[in-house]
């Protein structure tokens, strides 16, 4: 009896231990399989050099470059011979020179960061509007996607040499003003300065992508470049001129009397504040005030009461940054967005050779 | 044989259009099949399916025993495919071309170079590899497109109507290259087509495609067969009869002609035979001419080819 029972344990045991070796092969043959399914970065790496290389060599690139650059380099020199009287009448420690450099203008020209602000949507949205249309009228997006990469890799490529392309340039630009004002100034700007300055620039990166991000969106959606470039442009002019004529409109028809209490004037200055934060342009002009000019203290409207006590000094950069950080995730959420819908509408297309 | 290309029932709509309808086909190691039918067939899409391009709405595809629709890459990995009308990045030399999707498929660059230059070699562009393919003839697209197939030395290839749009000369030698090259390195081959002439030369076997249906499958003879059962060949003989010495008038050659065991139907048309028959009976008819006192001046055989499987086919898928 003992024996039996002994037999039928070990024969157990042994079938465990089989069923353990199987599983353990299993595992490592499973293991296996999904090293060789994991697919390496090289291609991706390959695709972002080649997208990289194709912007670099366009003409489209280099005029927009030449543009932004030669507007910049204009407000420079503007800006730096009023900018050397104005230190030399006010040579205290708040002057914070080298943001001067960004926000102030003789009059002749615009400043720096207004030519940012208005032909950053131009340079993002001409170097995506053809992003995808382009290929897909080549013939050359079905043979890439008959080779063995993921579909995503498409749009990921496109979309992160386009944001490396755009950081390069506001990267050398805004180190070129910079520059510009230590050589003639002879001192170096404080660490806060170089902070906003450098946060100011990936900000900015950010505004731009977004507009890089609306225009491949387009390019996925429509066949012709030509409608997506149009689409795109309509979307700028409209954030830039017809949104805000139709919120005064709207506006107007809330206007309190000036005789009205004081929460009714604070609820209409809300109204009209909220109404424009959906732009992606005013979010972005917020975003630059408040990071380049350390004295905004407030964006929205302020009541007497929130004023009391406020000593009238400048932010520090901290609190600039706290100032702006819904604008700041307003600006990523909207950027983000346009990428899913892209993503959304690219990974359900059927790619048919042409057209 | 292993089976390359497996697919049963599949199906793709597009609204309420039946793009391709429950096709079952399978294609073996190292042949050439045929995809055989007009413009709008569903050719494409099928090939489109076969590399996960477009979602299948019901059915199962399988390549080198690998599902297309789970997993697309490992098919791409697998397939080479040459869409109809491919394009090329036309501001790279071909050599570039070639190189961005061999670095695509992830083969080191070195191996890469010297794989591009070796195939490059075996289409023909070798001297004009640093070139833009701007300057690209037609033909020499087709061929770099042949190439960009190659680098990534495929088991199976597909081909989109590839020979579109090429002159008679040129179809001859991309056609030539095809087979050379799958014979030699034992590629399986789909070639969709809407010209029979080029299928015919090339494919071992064929799948007549109308409407979404797979119509007829199998080696052209065969498809001959299965459709025309009788009178299967067709001779023609011309006969010469300006000697003196006839005996026979040529209706009585008609009627010993129509004595021939299998013949079924023989008609006289100015100096002219056409003898159908059950089977080759060309042997027997030039003896009885030439028996007869006749000049035989021509005797040919008429096999049924794929054109006439074509169009009989056609007519019948415009029945549907």
């Amino acid at each position: 009896m003992n024996t039996k029972v002994l037999k039928i344990s070990l024969s157990k045991l042994t079938k465990i231990k089989v069923l353990e070796l199987i599983n353990f092969n299993d595992f490592f043959k499973r293991s296996e399989s999904g090293n060789t399914s994991n697919f390496t970065l090289a291609p991706f790496k390959v695709m972002v050099k080649k997208e990289i290389t194709d912007h670099i060599r366009n003409w489209r690139f280099i005029i927009l470059f030449a543009i932004i650059a030669l507007a910049c380099m204009g407000t420079l020199f503007s800006t730096l011979a009023d900018s050397a009287k104005t230190l030399a009448i006010n040579n205290s420690e708040n002057a914070f020179f080298f943001l001067n450099l960004f926000t102030k203008s003789d009059g002749t020209l615009p400043s720096f960061f207004v030519f940012v602000g208005f032909l950053g949507p131009l340079f993002g949205i001409s170097l995506g509007f053809d992003a995808i249309s382009s290929e897909q009228n080549k013939g050359t997006l079905s043979r890439v996607m008959a080779q063995p990469i993921p579909r995503d890799y498409i749009i990921n490529a496109k979309f992160l040499a386009g944001i490396i392309v755009i950081s390069v340039m506001l990267f050398a630009l805004s180190f070129l003003v910079l520059g510009a004002g230590l050589v003639t100034l002879g001192i170096p700007p404080t660490a806060e300065e170089f902070m906003r300055i450098v946060i100011y620039t990936i900000l900015s990166i950010v505004y731009v992508s977004f507009w890089l991000n609306l225009s491949i969106m387009f390019s996925i959606r429509f066949k012709q470049s030509a409608t997506s470039a149009l689409l795109g442009l309509a979307v700028w002019l409209f954030f830039t001129i017809f949104y805000p004529l139709i919120v005064n409109i709207i506006v107007k028809g809330f206007e309190p009397s000036k005789y009205a209490s004081q929460s009714k004037i604070f609820i209409y200055q809300k109204l009209k504040f909220y109404l424009v934060q959906i732009m992606p342009n005013e979010l972005f002009n917020e975003i630059t005030s408040a990071l380049l000019v350390p004295s905004v203290r407030s964006l929205g409207p302020l009541t007497m009461e929130q004023m009391h006590g406020a000593i009238p000094s400048t932010l520090s950069i901290g609190q600039s940054l706290l100032l702006v950080w819904p604008q700041v995730t307003g600006l990523l959420a909207l950027t983000l967005l346009c990428f899913l819908f892209s993503y959304v509408i690219f990974m359900k297309r059927e790619i048919r050779s042409r057209g | 044989m292993e089976k390359r290309i497996e697919v049963s029932g599949l199906t793709k709509k597009y609204g309420t259009h039946l793009a391709v309808d429950d096709l079952t086909l399978s294609i073996e190691k190292g042949e050439i099949f045929g995809l055989l039918g007009p413009n709008g067939a569903g050719k494409s899409t099928t090939i489109l399916m076969l590399l996960g391009l477009t979602e299948v709405d019901a059915g199962c595809v399988k390549v080198c025993g690998i599902d297309a629709t789970r997993n697309p890459l490992e098919v791409k990995r697998k397939v080479g495919y040459l869409p109809e009308d491919v394009g090329f990045y036309n501001d790279y030399s071909g050599l570039q071309n070639l190189m961005y999707i061999a670095r695509l498929n992830n083969i080191p660059i070195k191996q890469a170079q010297k794989d591009a230059l070796g195939i490059l070699e075996e289409v023909g562009l070798l001297d004009v590899k640093d070139k833009k393919v701007e300057s690209y003839s037609r033909g020499m697209r087709q061929r770099l497109g042949l190439a960009d197939v190659l680098i990534k030395e495929p088991e199976v290839i597909i081909l989109d109507e590839p020979t579109l749009g090429l002159d008679p000369e040129g179809v001859r030698k991309f056609l030539q290259l095809i087979v050379r090259l799958s014979r030699k390195k034992g590629i399986t081959v789909l070639f969709s087509s809407h010209h029979m002439h080029q299928i015919q030369q090339v494919c071992d076997r064929v799948g007549i495609f109308v409407k979404g249906k797979l119509l007829a499958e199998g080696k052209i003879s065969d498809l001959a067969g299965q459709l025309f059962t009788k009178n299967t060949f067709t001779i023609e003989a011309g006969v010469t009869s300006n000697q003196a010495n006839l005996k026979t008038p040529l209706e009585e050659v008609t009627k010993k002609i129509n004595q021939i065991k299998g013949v079924a139907n023989v008609t006289l048309n100015n100096n002219h035979f056409f003898v159908e028959s059950k089977q080759d009976v060309s042997d027997e008819l030039s003896k009885l001419i030439v028996n007869l006192g006749y000049g035989l001046s021509y005797l040919t055989k008429k096999e049924y080819g794929l054109d006439d499987i074509y169009h009989k086919f056609f007519q019948e898928g415009k029945a549907i």
